[in-house]
């Protein structure tokens, strides 16, 4: 996150305000270098690191008295799975229970990983395209994959409105397709969008911070977006995950 | 990130992927990162994956499952106590009302006992006041008799003491007779 002695000194070095919002979205090698090959840990190979060592604290250390009575950490641990695995069943009935634990993945990594990113001086490992992208196509690849070993050509039903009046069934086909190939483009850049969004305004504004009169606007201003990011941080992972079991369910019953 | 190596980094890094950047760009979209990250994320999803798999997601289903048994198992046991409960009131009650028909049936059962045994001193009593009734008769009409006789012989006496003075010898038969006769007059 910004800290104002960073913006100082560029405003120093150059006689003004200088706004650098996007740095902080910057990838470098932890150990310093400049190469950066595919292998180099990260500061977002930290970050994901991380997001592990939090998942591991209160899913599994959380939960390792099992205790009848929960404890506040092991309530917090039975919130998250009863939630999603409620959503899974809900959305996805039955059948999509076996998916539970790829879609608890997904949600924990995300979840985490937007609540690290909050923390300051940390790095959003998922306001990154490189990584949404791959969460996205994971779901997409596999949703599609599963659809068509489930259903076979089945599952180009989906695409087949069936409920509408023949003439108009050609035409909602191409635009079901193109709809379903835009999917995993707006699952991604929706996710990394919001935190990218979110933190460069935070930014910008820690940017205004340097110059006295408008600073403890800047500092309410702050504060106030530090909040909406909070709400935006598990909105996104919800969304996220509520998405990935919506397309599940369509690879599972395709019929409309 | 603003840590002390990003001023000297950054000029470094920001040549090296000046290519595929447009000046300050976005990071986002620097393309050389890609590899790195795509590593990285696959073996963070994997590790969180196995972990959550094997760990996590077991164990925590397993304490639900737990405590959902907990909780059936309480309430059926809360569900039996309170029929024993209801048995038990009933025993109660039962126990009651026979203790009670007990009590009412030796109750009556004595007073019967009493009322014969009443009955019989009754009877008995009856009986001995009717016997000295019958001796005493028997005892007043003794006593009448001997009286009577007494009488008889005071009158003999005295005829004869009287037939005496006057100067005559007194037949005792005579006196005797004549006094049987006045007496039955």
């Amino acid at each position: 996150m910004a800290t104002e002695a960073h913006g100082a000194e560029h405003a120093a070095e150059s006689g003004g305000l200088v706004f650098h919002p996007m740095d902080q979205f910057i990838v470098k090698p932890l150990f310093g270098g400049d190469t950066l090959a595919w292998y180099t840990p990260t500061n977002a190979a930290l970050w994901m690191g991380l997001s592990i060592v939090a998942i591991v604290v209160l899913l599994v250390m959380g939960t390792s008295r099992r205790a009848v009575v929960p404890s506040r950490m092991q309530s917090i641990a039975e919130m998250a799975y009863g939630f999603v695995h409620k959503m899974v069943v809900d959305i996805c009935g039955k059948e999509g229970v076996k998916f539970f634990p790829y879609v608890m993945t997904l949600f924990m990594f995300i979840v985490s990983a937007n609540f690290l990113g909050l923390l300051p001086l940390s790095f959003s490992t998922t306001s990154h395209f490189a990584v949404t992208v791959v969460l996205a196509m994971l779901v997409f690849l596999s949703v599609t994959i599963l659809g068509f070993v489930k259903n076979g050509a089945a599952f180009l039903g989906l695409f087949w409105v069936s409920s509408a009046p023949l003439p108009l069934r050609p035409i909602l086909a191409i635009i079901e397709l193109i709809s379903y190939f835009v999917r995993p483009v707006s699952h991604s850049i929706r996710l990394a969008g919001n935190l990218m969004a979110g933190h460069a305004v935070i930014k910008v504004f820690a940017g205004f911070a340097a110059l006295t009169i408008v600073s403890p606007v800047s500092v309410l201003a702050i504060t106030a977006m530090y909040g909406l990011e909070v709400l935006v941080a598990f909105i996104q992972a919800y969304v996220f995950t509520i998405l990935t079991c919506v397309y599940l369910k369509d690879a599972l019953h395709p019929s409309h | 990130m603003a840590t002390e190596t990003h001023d000297a980094g950054q000029a470094a890094v920001d040549m090296a992927h000046g290519a595929a950047e447009s000046g300050p760009g976005m990071p986002q979209l620097d393309f050389a990162t890609f590899p790195n990250q795509i590593f990285w994320l696959v073996v963070t999803l994997v590790v969180i994956y196995l972990i959550l798999s094997r760990v996590a997601l077991p164990r925590i289903g397993g304490i639900l499952a737990e405590r959902a048994g907990t909780i059936t198992n309480d309430l059926a046991a809360a569900e039996d106590l309170k029929a024993r409960a209801a048995e038990a009131e009933e025993a109660y009650n039962k126990a009651l009302a026979e203790a009670r028909s007990e009590a009412q049936r030796i109750s009556a059962e004595a007073r019967a006992e009493i009322q014969a045994d009443l009955d019989l001193a009754i009877e008995k009593a009856d009986a001995d006041i009717a016997a000295k009734t019958a001796e005493s008769e028997k005892a007043i009409a003794a006593i009448r008799a001997s009286a009577l006789e007494s009488i008889e012989a005071v009158a003999k006496d005295t005829a004869a003491e009287i037939v005496t003075a006057l100067g005559f010898k007194a037949n005792a038969a005579a006196v005797t007779g004549a006094i049987t006769e006045r007496m039955k007059g």
